[in-house]
């Protein structure tokens, strides 16, 4: 249920660890509304979500996991340094993170700049890299490359990949095919429910399509047909 | 409880407001010229302008105080900022104790700015102690940013917190006995000035200018003002959810 309207129903899945899980769907099929219960922020009507072995809206989880979510999550008025400083310091990170982080998002020539001063792809990688600060087993990324351009889109997956590959568990909407093919498992929502998970290769195999996109549309047909 | 987490947000807001010196200016020379204005007005009844000079002073830091809190946290809320600190590892009295202490000092700042202002330029005249005074402008800030954080919880845009303030202030500054003394008006008026806050926090000022000592009503005075500002922050704390529907 968000705000008051049922949002998924019968969804039931199980994400593997140290793997990149892309979520997608169009928009309005739930995505956020599942992303934000696994993250323990979505009061959820009924059911259980399971974290990383407890409940979703356990505090230690809060250590654990991190959150990227659609809105901006920094500060526009302080300098993508002081952005995360402040981060880090709640998070109690070591001040060298933050130019960890920054190099890794590749900021590093404008951590004296302001966020509001930033472009929009710029104010995506502050808003990705507070998250990294405190190194999270779990990360949950809500629609993180939307509005970027494809050199960026493609670093920044390149990055997941790193981080998938150093033990960490990823879950990333999106609603870019091109993006799906990058995930190591996809779930495919539409209208609050699981329609096809599997490996990107399984699902072009089941839809016997070429590639993902239209095995996307094949299996979205009798859903929006009916 | 965490002082790392609650001196970074102050750290943090008072950086913001730096960042902002159209903010700054109206803070700390806006209420100086409304002095002066009031002091002009008065000017042939000296003794108008000490009387109601020194509970003036008192009102800037809360009357600001409240629109900056409520606007500032709406942000919070809109920006997406709340809700991912909200996920990490921290207690919703750390965030909310930064912005207090954050807060308080900017109160600090304008009461001394407006103070040396009214004593030293425009010869405010009170028999209490100048410092007791500020003592009491920062406590009035302090009310200020607890309801201010509480109408940031009603309000859903930065254009409705603004239009709270004459809802929620106005009626509070007719009634506190600036305008009127309270014995002077109507018993239904009287008994509804008791139950606002600011009406404490007027008669307190009021008192310390006057150079009342710590009398049993300026007691009372001051734990009705600590009980209302930290109720009001229990009950804002409790709008900052972690999980919402």
């Amino acid at each position: 249920m968000r705000g008051g309207r049922p949002v998924l129903q019968g969804v039931s899945l199980t994400v593997p660890n140290g793997q990149i899980t892309g979520l997608l769907g169009p928009s309005g099929s739930g995505k956020t509304t599942l992303l934000r219960s696994i993250i323990g922020s979505q009061i959820i009507a009924g059911g259980t979500v399971e974290v990383l072995g407890a409940p979703a809206c356990a505090p230690s989880l809060r250590r654990r996991a991190g959150y990227v979510t659609q809105g901006l999550g920094v500060y526009r008025d302080l300098t993508v340094a002081e952005n995360l400083r402040y981060f880090a310091r709640v998070l109690d990170a070591p001040a060298s993170r933050a130019t960890e982080v920054l190099a890794a998002v590749q900021l590093a020539d404008h951590a004296d700049q302001l966020v509001s001063e930033l472009s929009d792809g710029q104010r995506a990688r502050v808003s990705l890299a507070t998250v990294l600060l405190g190194q999270p087993e779990l990360l949950v990324l809500d629609e993180p490359t939307v509005g970027l351009d494809p050199l960026l889109r493609r670093d920044l997956w390149a990055m997941f990949a790193d981080m998938a590959a150093a033990g960490a568990t990823l879950i990333v909407s999106s609603h870019v095919m091109d993006e799906a093919a990058r995930c190591d498992h996809l779930v495919l929502l539409h209208d609050g429910q699981i329609i096809a998970t599997g490996a990107p290769s399984e699902l072009r195999a089941q839809t016997g399509t070429p590639d993902l996109e239209h095995a996307f549309l094949r299996l979205l047909d009798p859903h929006v047909a009916a | 409880m965490s002082p790392r987490v609650a001196s970074a947000t102050a750290t943090r807001v008072l950086t913001q407001l730096r960042r902002d010196p159209q903010t700054l200016a109206l803070v700390l020379v806006a209420p100086c010229l409304i002095v002066a204005l009031a002091k002009y007005l008065l000017d042939d009844q000296p003794e108008t302008f000490d009387r109601i000079g020194g509970p003036m002073l008192g009102l800037f830091p809360f009357i600001q105080m409240f629109l900056i809190t409520s606007i500032t946290v709406l942000r919070e809320r809109t920006n997406g900022t709340l809700e991912r600190l909200l996920a990490m590892p921290l207690a919703k009295l750390d965030i909310l104790a930064g912005y207090a202490l954050a807060f308080a000092l900017l109160a600090a700042a304008q009461a001394a700015t407006v103070s040396a202002v009214a004593f030293g330029v425009l010869g405010l005249d009170v028999t209490g102690p100048a410092s007791a005074v500020l003592a009491l402008a920062i406590a009035n800030a302090l009310i200020g940013v607890s309801l201010g954080l509480l109408v940031s919880a009603i309000a859903t845009t930065e254009f409705q917190a603004t239009e709270f303030m004459p809802a929620f202030i106005l009626p509070q500054i007719l009634l506190c006995g600036l305008l009127v003394p309270r014995d002077q008006m109507a018993p239904a008026l009287q008994t509804l000035a008791d139950a606002l806050p600011l009406t404490y926090a007027f008669d307190a000022l009021d008192r310390v200018a006057r150079g009342d000592g710590l009398s049993g009503r300026l007691t009372i005075d001051i734990v009705v003002i600590a009980a209302v500002t930290l109720t009001a922050l229990a009950l804002g704390a409790s709008t900052l959810r972690r999980r919402t529907p």
